[in-house]
């Protein structure tokens, strides 16, 4: 069971929910935490796991051998991302706008290219008890996010449950934390701004034909507008978080709501039961 | 031409609603929403669109069926396992780089140029504003941002403004780092919280490794004043100027309701006067202001 949690807006409270409904299930259940929002992963500053392992992750870029190299072109002639060039007597290399498609490699009738490569960044490894913790984090720099959140769901499916926490947004890098998900939950506020950037993640997970709920953090903020639309479009509301200054206080400490207010863990739970019974009526129709 | 471009790291911690402030206190300022996957400045600047255009992205490979032998070629090629077993492309996989419709030997796969978005001249009343809508679950959102900022930046050379008002996308990405090079500065507007602080360090990485100067902005400060005190040491000790501390306060979320910014709905308030002397402290920077001087063409005329 995959579980992805994510949200059009950012800040809207991905990560509270996300490791809260982690915490809530570990004692019970076999659980992997994958923290999938790589530019800014943040779920480690809550969970505070004890780091196993470091993985570098890179991805490929051409290495030309100037010896062999005809200047044919063929190289820079099937490069969509202008990643080569030729320019006089020299081929150049632009290993940062290098999308990893070898069509190079291929292409070479010289076999003047081998396979080099460029950082994407780390995946960070670890246990909380005996929850399973992997977090990918982007090197400073680098454009492309979407290969390394393949990596880090490489972890995926080793657990009774995996929870995705997703980056904000609705482009590339949430559909690669979102795609053959089971389940997504997405967390909004009921602000004029929650609501904008809602219709657009409802969107994108109706394209993708998963199944969602909804969180509404800080629901007492706002107008009722957010709630009018999950009716409207038939999302069910799964949970509401009311907005609360010590909720507020103890995340900016860096401490979880089921932490703060442990009697939350069984909200969590009922949570959890309700993806349980949508994901189940689905399947057996 | 000068460009303040308004960065977080970290999302929600009121970029928006801090840049649409701004607009009450920038005359002669052309605004340009670089945040084009997930937009919300026009709600509060209401812009009324006099010039949309489609944004033309990356290709798409498709596969034509009754060409196709099923070889296998393509489906050996493909780095982003996009292909499927019966020879149908997964278009969130594909990556648009081509290599399957060069080397199929059957010439059997087109690759026609995706519209991915749209982007927008419009005006505002508080001047003119140049904005984008990414289609969802598109790619390309870094060269949209690239291509948003390229027109404000000519349409504020045309209209005679001095300033561009960018603001920009959470993260360090694709977009971000679009959103970014050849500004005159950005603000980072940081939440004292762990992960406000954590955020805005790689931020403030990020704009070092592209040499843009970094000021900073504490939104929410009285929700962890030891956290905001630890923040504005960080801040000091990467020579990032501090530009104020600007209270939590509801009536943020009461003026976007009513489509308003600070000023226009509460301009008594706290967070307003705060925001204000925040404004003060960007325009009489030294980043902003080349030699120090703030108007160094009227100073050489």
């Amino acid at each position: 069971m995959i579980i992805s949690v994510a949200s059009g807006k950012g800040g809207t409270g991905k990560t509270t929910v996300a490791t809260s409904l982690a915490l809530a299930l570990a004692p019970d259940v076999d659980v992997t935490f994958l923290d999938c929002d790589v530019e800014e992963p943040n779920a480690h500053l809550f969970l505070n796991p004890a780091l196993t392992g470091e993985q570098p992750v890179t991805t490929f870029v051409p290495e030309i051998n100037e010896e062999r190299c005809s200047l044919c072109r063929k190289c820079a002639d099937i490069c969509r991302f202008s990643a080569l060039a030729a320019a006089g007597k020299k081929l150049l290399v632009f290993p940062e706008l290098c999308h990893g498609c070898e069509g190079c490699l291929e292409v070479c009738p010289e076999n003047a290219i081998s396979a080099g490569s460029r950082s994407l960044g780390v995946i960070e490894s670890g246990r909380i008890g005996k929850m399973h913790f992997h977090s990918g984090r982007l090197r400073i720099g680098e454009a492309m996010a979407p290969p390394l959140i393949r990596q880090v769901r490489k972890w995926e499916n080793q657990s009774e449950i995996t929870i995705i926490d997703a980056p904000p947004g609705t482009s590339c890098p949430v559909i690669s934390a979102m795609k053959n998900s089971d389940f997504v939950l997405m967390v909004t506020e009921p602000t004029p701004f929650g609501l904008h950037d809602l219709r657009l993640a409802v969107e994108a997970v109706g394209m993708l034909g998963i199944d969602a709920g909804l969180v509404v953090n800080r629901a007492d903020i706002g107008d009722d507008r957010v709630r009018r639309y999950a009716e409207d479009k038939k999302i069910p509301i799964l949970l509401q978080i009311p907005f609360d200054r010590e909720i507020a206080q103890s995340y900016s400490q860096g401490r979880t709501i089921v932490e703060r207010y442990p009697d939350w863990a069984d909200k969590f739970k009922g949570l959890y039961r309700d993806i349980m019974r949508i994901v189940m009526h689905k399947e057996h129709g | 031409m000068r460009e303040l471009v308004i960065l977080s790291g970290k999302g929600g911690t009121g970029k928006t609603s801090i840049t649409g402030a701004f607009a009450s206190l920038a005359p002669e300022c052309m605004f340009c929403d670089a945040d084009v996957d997930a937009a919300d400045l026009h709600l509060l600047l209401n812009p009324r669109v006099e010039q949309s255009s489609p944004f033309m992205g990356g290709s798409l490979a498709i596969i034509r069926p009754e060409m196709c032998c099923e070889c296998g070629r393509c489906r050996e090629l493909c780095r982003f396992d996009a292909i499927s077993e019966s020879y149908e492309i997964d278009r969130f996989a594909c990556e648009g780089c081509g290599v399957c419709v060069d080397l199929c030997p059957e010439q059997a796969i087109e690759f026609p140029v995706q519209q991915c978005g749209e982007w927008f001249v419009s005006d505002t009343r508080f001047g003119p504003m140049v904005h984008a809508r990414l289609g969802i679950a598109e790619e390309n959102s870094g060269k949209l941002v690239s291509l948003v900022r390229r027109q404000a930046r000519q349409l504020a050379i045309e209209k005679g403004c001095n300033l561009i008002l960018t603001d920009g996308p959470p993260g360090i990405g694709c977009s971000v780092i679009a959103s970014l090079g050849g500004a005159t500065a950005v603000v980072i507007i940081v939440e004292p919280t762990v992960s406000g602080l954590h955020d805005m360090e790689r931020v403030a990485d990020l704009a070092a490794h592209f040499k843009v100067p970094g000021m900073v902005c504490i939104n929410k400060y009285d929700l962890n004043e030891a956290m905001t005190v630890k923040i504005e040491r960080y801040a000091r000790s990467r020579n990032m100027q501090i530009l104020g501390r600007v209270p939590f306060d509801s009536l943020f979320v009461a003026a976007m309701i009513e489509g308003k910014n600070i000023f226009e709905h509460s301009p008594e308030s706290e967070a307003a006067g705060a925001l204000r002397s925040v404004w003060c402290n960007i325009m009489d920077s030294q980043v902003m202001n080349s030699l120090g001087i703030r108007d160094l063409k009227q100073v050489i005329q």
